[in-house]
């Protein structure tokens, strides 16, 4: 089937199976491969990207439900030179490890902070704990939501 | 001819200096000069002072061959040559190289010596320096067992200093003034009229010159980078999701491909059909390969959606069908005299001081454990009539480099391996059974690149797991103090079939994993004897963050607590007085402060552990303190105290210990490979679920800096943080629990 979509504000078309990942669309047809797979079944959260607006598991959105969605990945949402603040916010607490899990780390911390501003610790836990990090980088993931809420001037 | 010899002669300054001993041996092949890689591929008016800078017109780049797992070693390995060299590391490109003998892991098998880590006497470490010279000689280039920084420290500002006073030199002769007259900044020469010449300048000057052979490396004290808080070179990439992963790199014209294996890892294939896998959406073709079947399509999801329409019957695997079996088979090698390996603490007389019975007498299991790094495996792989280029992260790139040879038959210098980022490791990569896989596909398609990629299941199905173990403590106490500690360990041996798969060959003798962790520590019970025994193999296993220190560290500091409970006394009093190693000491005491120890009484239905382990060279203690709610037990808060010598970079460090303290409390909270009908039972992150936010407590780090060796802080934090969460939850409930997963018996909030 063809579908219709646009990807970090640019059209794209692709003519794939329905049931075809947005995943493998990104990663393996449009060359998109900062979004990361890990298991393929929406526990690690690796692969989280926004669609309209919100945090999904890409590996479980088929081709089928993309026509006209707006869909953000990490590529479209701070580059090296310019970071999101959520960005800068990691940067400063020097998060990464490996880095893996860090997009979709980052995708799903923005999601938080577009609904709630200024998280509790518990609503962080909550958000965050379907994102898994195997380097344990935890500590630093919450400190640096606390800081990306400054930088946001959400506190 | 004279460029020639002017490179051998360059080699043997970097050589020289990292093969200590070598002249005391006077051994031609130890001795020998390892040719600097580098030189043959220099271009007039560049420069390769050293194998691991290379200077040219355009640029600086520095080689820096140990693997980048997430640990952050391509960045502390350009600090450490920058800080010689007076550079900006951010300036330069960092290569890991083309795997070579130049770059042997000189340190990685100086834990194996039969000596305690806190043994500093002369014969102990004349046997660790001793352990270069096989590392050279077999060309052991691994990164593992948290060697990078030991391997590195001299040998890499070594060479920042020889190049820093060859391009003086350069300069000097250039301005016709002496050598001492100059200074260097940030990449540059600086005269004494203040001109500045840049290195890149030089580097035609100081390709012609001998390098300067007499350098002083400058003293901790006068570090710019070292030992200051700074960013990771990788941080800003990993974050914004344009660091390259293996699994993102796209050749031209390449497919896609995976792969499924028995999961009863050398169990054949009885019956294949692949009517099915053959008209799923983008899938090119099925073959069969050496023990697995590989799928080939136009994409990665499609190749999965191949391998699952795949009908296989698979044939019986080599091991026991079931965890219970396999049990079975470690408690019965436990304490049997053929399954005897080795005894290396025999202090006092334990039989004796045992003869009127025990006044504790434990049991204790650990079960397999997956490595699940956040990326599965993969690797690319292009093979042609002249050459096989691997694009892989890896840990052992020239045994991937030898093993392609063999399969392709060519020559290994036409095989080139480009190690990748990795995107964990946590011991995984120190294997290759995916990369031989990748190599045969790639052989029989040649011409094609072939990008192999595991799926999550297949990863975890077909991983070499961390060994399920069992041991039995016994000990007494006498007035108030334990008096006797005996503890019997029993698994399969790991390194011997780690070894096989890698050279084809294992040395003979006794594998001293069955007990690190347990014989080496440094205390001084009167009656302390650790013995190993050896199961058969069964599940084939290999190395996991910490090796054998992550199963003998829950065994032998358990023990302990219980011991030391039955003696009625202070846990951590008495670890300190039984303590003989004053850096290991220092450290318990520090972990008291952190956590005030001695302070008022935790409160109602609290509790708090401490625990204790060395390894690696590192003395590592933790105190965990948890509170039982009415959902189960909850992690309050960790302390954690190591000694690393020397800290390079704090921040990095700090993140290495916490991960590994989570590393350890996530694995001995949730994790097990169980295993049913010949394969593991834990297919996917849902039924091995790691550690995740919501358990996550505060923790607390200090690192200290009294032991006279420089050691590396990737593993030693993992090893105490099960028995102090065990010790912490029988403080608590006054349960004791012997058996990991802890959540086979309590639950977590």
């Amino acid at each position: 089937m063809k579908a219709s979509f646009t990807v970090n504000g640019q059209a794209q078309e692709v003519d794939v199976p329905a049931d075809m990942p947005l995943l493998w669309i990104l990663r393996d047809i449009l060359g998109l491969t900062g979004t990361k797979y890990g298991c393929g079944i929406a526990q690690c959260g690796a692969c989280t990207v926004h669609l309209n607006g919100e945090a999904v598991r890409s590996c479980q959105i088929g081709a089928g439900a993309l026509e006209g969605a707006e869909i953000t990945t990490v590529e479209g949402f701070g580059t090296p030179d310019e970071p999101h603040p959520v960005q800068k916010a990691w940067i400063e607490m020097q998060v990464a490890q490996c880095g893996y899990c860090q997009s979709g780390q980052i995708m799903q911390a923005a999601a938080l902070l577009q609904d709630i501003p200024v998280p509790t610790d518990a609503e962080i836990d909550d958000a965050m704990s379907g994102n898994l990090c195997r380097c344990a980088t935890y500590p630093r993931i919450r400190a640096a939501i606390h800081l990306a809420t400054t930088k946001m001037g959400g506190r | 001819m004279g460029k020639l010899k002017t490179a051998t002669r360059r080699a043997f300054l970097i050589g020289s200096a990292a093969v200590v001993g070598g002249v005391a041996f006077g051994a031609y092949l130890v001795g020998r000069d390892i040719p600097n890689p580098l030189v043959d591929h220099l271009e007039q008016g560049e420069a390769a002072i050293t194998p691991y800078i290379k200077i040219t017109r355009d640029g600086i780049t520095l080689i820096t061959p140990r693997a980048d797992m997430g640990q952050g070693a391509y960045s502390i390995q350009a600090d450490l040559i920058a800080e010689e060299l007076d550079i900006d590391p951010a300036t330069a490109t960092l290569i890991p190289g083309t795997p070579g003998p130049a770059y042997y892991n000189a340190a990685v098998l100086a834990e194996g010596v039969p000596f305690p880590a806190y043994d500093r006497s002369t014969m102990a470490e004349t046997a660790r320096s001793f352990m270069s010279i096989p590392a050279k000689l077999f060309e052991i280039q691994i990164t593992g067992g948290s060697s990078t920084v030991p391997d590195s420290y001299e040998k890499l500002r070594l060479a920042g200093a020889v190049a820093r006073e060859t391009l003086k030199e350069a300069a000097a002769r250039r301005a016709g003034l002496n050598r001492s007259d100059l200074t260097t900044e940030n990449g540059q020469v600086i005269l004494p009229g203040g001109t500045r010449i840049p290195y890149t300048d030089l580097a035609a000057d100081a390709a012609a010159l001998d390098p300067i052979a007499e350098v002083e490396l400058r003293p901790a004290s006068a570090w710019k980078t070292l030992g200051a808080k700074r960013s990771r070179m990788d941080m800003a990439a990993k974050c914004t999701g344009t660091e390259t992963y293996g699994i993102d790199l796209h050749k031209e014209g390449m497919v896609y491909a995976t792969v499924r294996a028995n999961p009863g890892i050398g169990g054949g294939i009885t019956r294949l059909d692949d009517t099915k896998a053959r008209k799923v959406y983008g899938v090119r073709d099925i073959l069969p390969i050496h023990s697995a079947v590989a799928v080939i399509a136009d994409n990665t999801w499609s190749a999965f959606q191949g391998a699952n329409a795949l009908d296989i019957k698979w044939g019986p695997a080599p091991f026991p069908e079931n965890s219970e079996r396999m049990f079975e088979a470690l408690e019965a090698a436990l304490g049997s005299e053929e399954s005897f390996d080795h005894r290396q603490r025999d202090d006092g007389n334990v039989e004796a001081a045992l003869e009127g019975g025990a006044d504790v007498e434990v049991t204790y299991r650990v079960p397999y454990l997956a490595h699940a790094p956040m990326e599965p495996m993969n690797a690319l792989v292009h093979v042609t009539e002249t050459d096989c280029d691997i694009w892989v992260g890896t840990q052992i790139p020239l045994f991937i480099r030898n093993r392609a040879a063999e399969m392709t038959g060519l020559p290994a210098d036409r095989v080139h391996v480009h190690v990748q980022k990795m995107g964990g490791s946590f011991g995984h990569r120190l294997e290759m059974t995916h990369v031989e896989q990748a190599v045969e596909i790639a052989i029989s398609l040649k011409g094609t690149p072939v990008k192999l990629v595991w799926s999550r299941e297949e990863d975890m199905t077909h991983d070499y797991p961390r060994p399920a173990a069992v041991a039995r403590g016994r000990g007494r106490t006498e007035q108030g103090h334990v008096h006797s500690l005996d503890l019997s360990v029993a698994q399969s041996a790991m390194t011997p079939g780690w070894m096989n798969r890698l050279a084809g060959m294992a040395a003979p003798g006794p594998d001293a994993t069955i007990t690190t962790g347990s014989w080496d520590q440094p205390y001084a019970i009167p009656n302390y004897r650790v013995t190993g025994y050896r199961a058969p193999d069964m599940v084939p296993v290999s190395s996991w963050r910490s090796v054998g220190a992550s199963t003998n560290g829950f065994f032998h500091d358990c023990l302990l607590d219980e011991l030391i409970h039955a003696a009625g006394a202070d846990p951590l009093a008495e670890r300190i007085r039984l303590c003989m190693d004053d850096t290991s000491r220092k450290v318990l005491e520090a972990v008291g402060e952190m956590c005030n120890w001695d302070g008022p009484d935790l409160g109602y239905h609290k509790g708090r552990g401490v625990a204790f382990c060395m390894s690696f060279g590192v003395p590592c203690a933790q105190v965990v303190d948890v509170t039982l709610t009415d959902a189960g037990i909850k992690l309050d808060r960790v302390f954690v105290a190591a000694d690393v010598g020397e800290v390079l970079d704090p921040l990095n460090l700090e993140a290495q210990v916490t991960g590994g303290v989570l590393f350890g409390l996530g694995h001995a909270m949730n994790c097990e490979l169980t295993y049913s009908d010949h394969k593991p039972e834990q297919t996917n992150f849902d039924g091995y679920t790691g550690l995740r936010l919501y358990q996550v407590p505060e923790l607390r780090v200090k690192a200290l800096t009294n032991g006279n060796r420089i050691r590396g802080i990737g593993e030693p934090g993992v090893p105490p943080a099960a028995p102090a969460l065990a010790n912490a939850i029988f403080a608590a409930t006054g349960q004791r629990i012997r058996e990991l997963p802890l959540n086979r018996h309590i639950d977590f909030v």
